[in-house]
């Protein structure tokens, strides 16, 4: 292992930056569809139906849980993507 | 073979693959003993965090709490769940890369400060012995409803088979044992779901189930299963199960209390400090979130479906007609019938039948032919005559959709595994916190490895004598009132604390500390007036204790960033600590299993 490179260089700043960037993206989602879907915005959208169930109660009990799961393999699939871009990336 | 045989045998087995696993993964370093060795795969480890998250609670009482609340119980749902994107995005990630071994070492270090360390310790303690209490407990009544067992005893055997694998296998045994408990878990949760959707919906997937046809009046009569189930409530006198909440502020912050506290409590925290570098933190976390979803998803379909069913099997019916586990649960005491029109026929509708828990007139007999008689104060405001304890409609779903005997056991090795898994956990981090934070870094730095592991099994020796003792004695209705104590601390102490001294480099060791004892301070005495010293429920804006913890986190930001910016900017060193936690290569060795 190389010793820890402590200066603030241009590589290590644009990688926060952009991991920042994808940290927000995640967390907007993941309060729209629980927060937005599942609390405010649920009577207006249960007048939409999925099956029999009327869409803002189904939100709250598995649509978000849904879209939880899959925020985090897409958080994983972009954070790797960009950790090997900037030279960080590790074993798998 | 009877049910008691059966019982005898699954729990058996269990508990002999638990005790194995714990002989085989003995820890031999303080590493092992914390953090298994950092060597654990991400995989298994997401098996391990799902059981160790799951507690008794929420495996033998969040399906009951939904079907009696219906859309309400959401918060619990999106809470629990959606912590853990908060948590994955926000800080294992980093913690991992700061690659300590607990969460108050990070406090500590990252604002080279022993009394911030002091106050994480506190905190940790705190939280998870109000957890873990709560649990013995949980042990404690499935043993004594399994084996006829008086409750102490339950509790005595749990807490020794915690101790036994806990004690000596230490994060390793822990992490190994965990991944064959969820596994009995989610067996046991799922099977009998999907043989009772099968009979209410004619769909083996009960999620599927959840948003298709109730087609138990036949083929021709089939509408809607959610349709069905709001048509009963409002029939019964009811608010309708999809009906929003009166309380859209109070339901917000419930919600948001909930998924911070989960992120900020220390036994999910440490538990991904147990694989080997941050690539595999990423992946565990999504393996963690799917385990939990997979039982999370079914819990809102057995809600509707038993809810649907109890009211179909046992509304207008008379009490002689009623079904078989309906007399066995009677027996047990979670269920009695009180005819208050004396007309011999069951009447299920809202309100309560009388108040508080049934007390029985006799004992639990099994050639009683009539209802039991209560004693309590019969309530004839509402014409309900059926009281059902909750729990039931995880604990009875089996016999009510018919199952043989040797599931019911399942189910019960199910609820031991789910408790077992939690206090397991808890006890780590308390043990942990005492012999690493408290012992070796506070008090006498020059302890040498071995006897930092033996003051950790000593530690969690005292640990778990302290949770049986309250788990037999539970402070007055104390248990219960824990999940508002438990995560309103973490999220106003640990949730705030962290993310900053991650995310701004800027926070010094004044502002975190006068963050910590602001948002505790106040998010404590929210929780302790409304809870014990007044027995008044006016609110402040209408919110409850358990969503208060928001606003504490809250307070803690508010307080941190007013009081850093008057105090002077924490050391370079520090500063260039930072900065390295958010580079993910390098997080430490680890040792392969």
């Amino acid at each position: 292992m190389k010793p820890p490179n402590y200066k603030q260089d241009n590589n290590q700043g644009s990688y926060w930056h952009s991991s920042l960037k994808i940290l927000w993206g995640i967390l907007l989602v993941w309060f729209f569809v629980s927060f937005g879907c599942g609390i405010l915005f649920k009577d207006t959208l249960d007048e939409i139906k999925v099956g029999g169930a009327p869409l803002g109660f189904w939100m709250a009990q598995q649509g978000s849980i849904l879209f939880f799961v899959s925020l985090l393999i897409l958080y994983s699939y972009l954070m790797n993507k960009l950790d090997d871009k900037h030279g960080y990336g590790e074993e798998k | 073979m009877d049910q008691t045989t059966w019982n005898f045998i699954f729990i058996g087995i269990s508990f002999g693959i638990y005790i194995g696993i714990a002989i085989w993964s003995r820890a031999g370093s303080t590493k092992e003993y914390y953090t298994a060795g950092g060597g654990v795969s991400p995989f298994a480890n997401g098996m391990a965090t799902a059981a160790d998250w799951m507690s008794a609670a929420t495996f033998i009482s969040m399906a009951g709490g939904i079907a009696a609340a219906g859309y309400g119980a959401s918060k619990f749902l999106m809470g629990w769940t959606g912590g853990f994107v908060l948590l994955t995005t926000l800080m294992v990630p980093y913690l991992r890369k700061f690659g300590k071994a607990t969460v108050p070492d990070f406090v500590g270090d990252r604002y080279y400060s022993d009394a911030a360390r002091l106050v994480a310790v506190i905190c940790a303690i705190f939280i998870c012995m109000t957890y873990i209490m709560g649990q013995m407990r949980g042990v404690g009544i499935v043993f004594s409803r399994l084996f006829g067992i008086e409750i102490w005893m339950g509790v005595l055997i749990g807490g020794g088979i915690v101790y036994f694998y806990a004690g000596l296998g230490g994060m390793k045994g822990i992490t190994y044992t965990q991944v064959a408990q969820y596994c009995v878990m989610v067996f046991s949760y799922t099977i009998p779901v999907i043989f009772i959707s099968l009979i209410i919906t004619g769909d083996a997937v009960p999620q599927l189930g959840l948003i298709g046809n109730y087609i138990k009046d036949g083929a021709e009569n089939a509408q809607p299963l959610i349709q069905k189930i709001n048509q009963i409530s409002t029939d019964l006198g009811f608010q309708e199960y999809t009906a929003s909440s009166s309380n859209t502020l109070d339901m917000f912050c419930i919600t948001a209390a909930l998924m911070i506290g989960t992120a900020g409590l220390p036994h999910v925290i440490v538990r991904f400090f147990t694989v080997k570098n941050v690539r595999a933190v990423r992946k565990s976390a999504y393996w963690t979130l799917s385990f939990i979803a997979v039982i999370y998803l079914t819990a809102p379909a057995l809600g509707i479906f038993a809810r649907t069913n109890f009211v179909e099997e046992i509304n207008q019916k008379k009490y002689q007609n009623a079904p078989n586990w309906f007399k066995n649960w009677e027996s047990q005491g979670m269920i009695a019938w009180v005819d208050k029109n004396e007309d011999g026929i069951m009447q299920y509708r809202a309100g309560d039948v009388f108040s508080g828990k049934p007390i029985f007139v006799e004992k639990p007999d099994t050639t009683l032919t009539g209802p039991r008689k209560v004693s309590n104060e019969i309530n004839f405001v509402s014409d309900n005559e059926v009281y059902y304890d909750k729990d039931i409609i995880v604990l009875a779903n089996p016999e009510m959709a018919g199952l043989p005997p040797w599931l019911i056991a399942l189910v019960m090795a199910g609820c031991v595994a789910a408790a077992l898994s939690t206090a397991a956990g808890l006890l780590l981090v308390l043990s942990t916190s005492i012999s690493h934070d408290l012992m070796k870094k506070i008090i006498n730095p020059g302890i040498s490895d071995k006897q930092e592991i033996k003051y950790a099994r000593i530690a969690s020796f005292g640990a778990i004598a302290i949770a049986a003792y309250f788990g037999i004695n539970p402070p007055s209705s104390f248990v219960a009132k824990t999940v508002a104590f438990a995560f309103g601390l973490a999220a106003s102490s640990f949730f705030p604390t962290l993310i900053m001294g991650i995310f701004s480099k800027r926070m010094n060791k004044e502002g975190a500390i006068a963050g910590m004892v602001c948002g505790i301070g106040f998010t404590l005495s929210y929780i302790i007036y409304f809870q014990f010293i007044t027995e008044s429920k006016e609110f402040w804006f209408g919110i409850s204790p358990e969503g208060i913890g928001f606003f504490g986190m809250g307070i803690n930001f508010l307080v941190a960033f007013i009081v850093s910016s008057l105090t002077p900017p924490p050391p370079r060193e520090i500063q260039e600590m930072v900065e390295e936690i958010r580079i993910p290569k390098g997080a430490g060795k680890s040792i392969d299993h």
